[in-house]
């Protein structure tokens, strides 16, 4: 599906996603990274209750906006195989890879973390082939 | 209070990821695209989240945070293979789906069974590599 490009509403809803990792560090000393906050919540060996509750304010918070504005999407292009296939290697690799595009991509790009910077040129680079591949050998999935 | 604040926080990343429409996997689709329909936005969706966060950690920094005894950063600085290993098999994930774990979970709301779907096989993923790390 085509989107336009939208600059203002990205650097704005951007500022949000920068102002609330800010605010988890400054709060509570912990980087929001989402992967790991969600693969702790969910290991009963590291869970804690804020862990909990950061995850229940994401799942929540679209709810609280103004429903005329702002939408969650209903249709997905990608097919049953290719969220399932997508799914787990997402689960997967941002577990074994400490970090995803939030943990990696903001808050570790944001500290100027070499590890956190080669990561997300990686992974970006690695979905750029995806997309490539697929788009031009209509690789379907 | 660091439950409070991590629930937040939770909920200012949420409107974050639905003003900057990064909900919608098709805007992460394009942004990847670079050769086809290229919908720049993500790039301006990381300029402003790492813009804030980081004039913040850098010139607000201080000793301690709020609520907590000490700052609670990663101490690894080597680039190691499972970084590297990690990082590809997750932009092979992001790559075909567009779907990253922030945006997965900010549309639990939206009642699509491909979300649903795509979260349960994000946990299995995440509980096998947890598995993983801890024989290690």
């Amino acid at each position: 599906m085509l989107t336009q490009f939208t600059p203002l509403s990205a650097l704005l809803g951007g500022a949000f996603l920068g102002f609330a990792a800010l605010l988890l560090l400054i709060g509570n000393g912990k980087i929001a990274g989402i992967s790991g906050i969600t693969s702790k919540a969910i290991n009963p060996k590291h869970a804690k209750s804020w862990h909990w509750s950061f995850v229940l304010g994401l799942i929540v918070g679209p709810l609280l906006l103004p429903l005329s504005r702002f939408e969650l999407p209903q249709n997905f292009d990608s097919s049953w195989l290719a969220i399932i296939v997508g799914g787990f290697l997402v689960g997967l690799g941002s577990v074994i890879g400490s970090g995803c595009t939030s943990g990696h991509g903001v808050c570790g790009i944001g500290r100027f973390s070499k590890r956190s910077i080669i990561a997300t040129i990686t992974f970006m680079f690695t979905a750029v082939v995806v997309v490539f591949l697929r788009q031009h050998f209509a690789i379907s999935l | 209070m660091p439950t409070v604040i991590a629930f937040i926080a939770g909920l200012l990343f949420s409107f974050g990821l639905v003003i900057s429409q990064m909900v919608n996997p098709s805007k992460v689709i394009n942004f990847l695209n670079i050769t086809g329909t290229w919908d720049p936005s993500l790039a301006f969706v990381m300029l402003g989240a790492i813009a804030v966060f980081a004039s913040g950690f850098f010139v607000l920094k201080p000793n301690k945070p709020l609520f907590n005894s000490e700052f609670d950063l990663p101490s690894k600085t080597n680039i190691d293979k499972p970084l590297i290993i990690g990082a590809v098999l997750f932009g092979l994930g992001w790559g075909i789906t567009g779907i990253c774990p922030g945006p997965a979970l900010a549309n639990i709301s939206g009642l699509s069974p491909k979300i649903w779907g795509f979260i349960c096989m994000m946990l299995v993923g995440m509980t096998i590599a947890n598995k993983v790390k801890q024989h290690k």
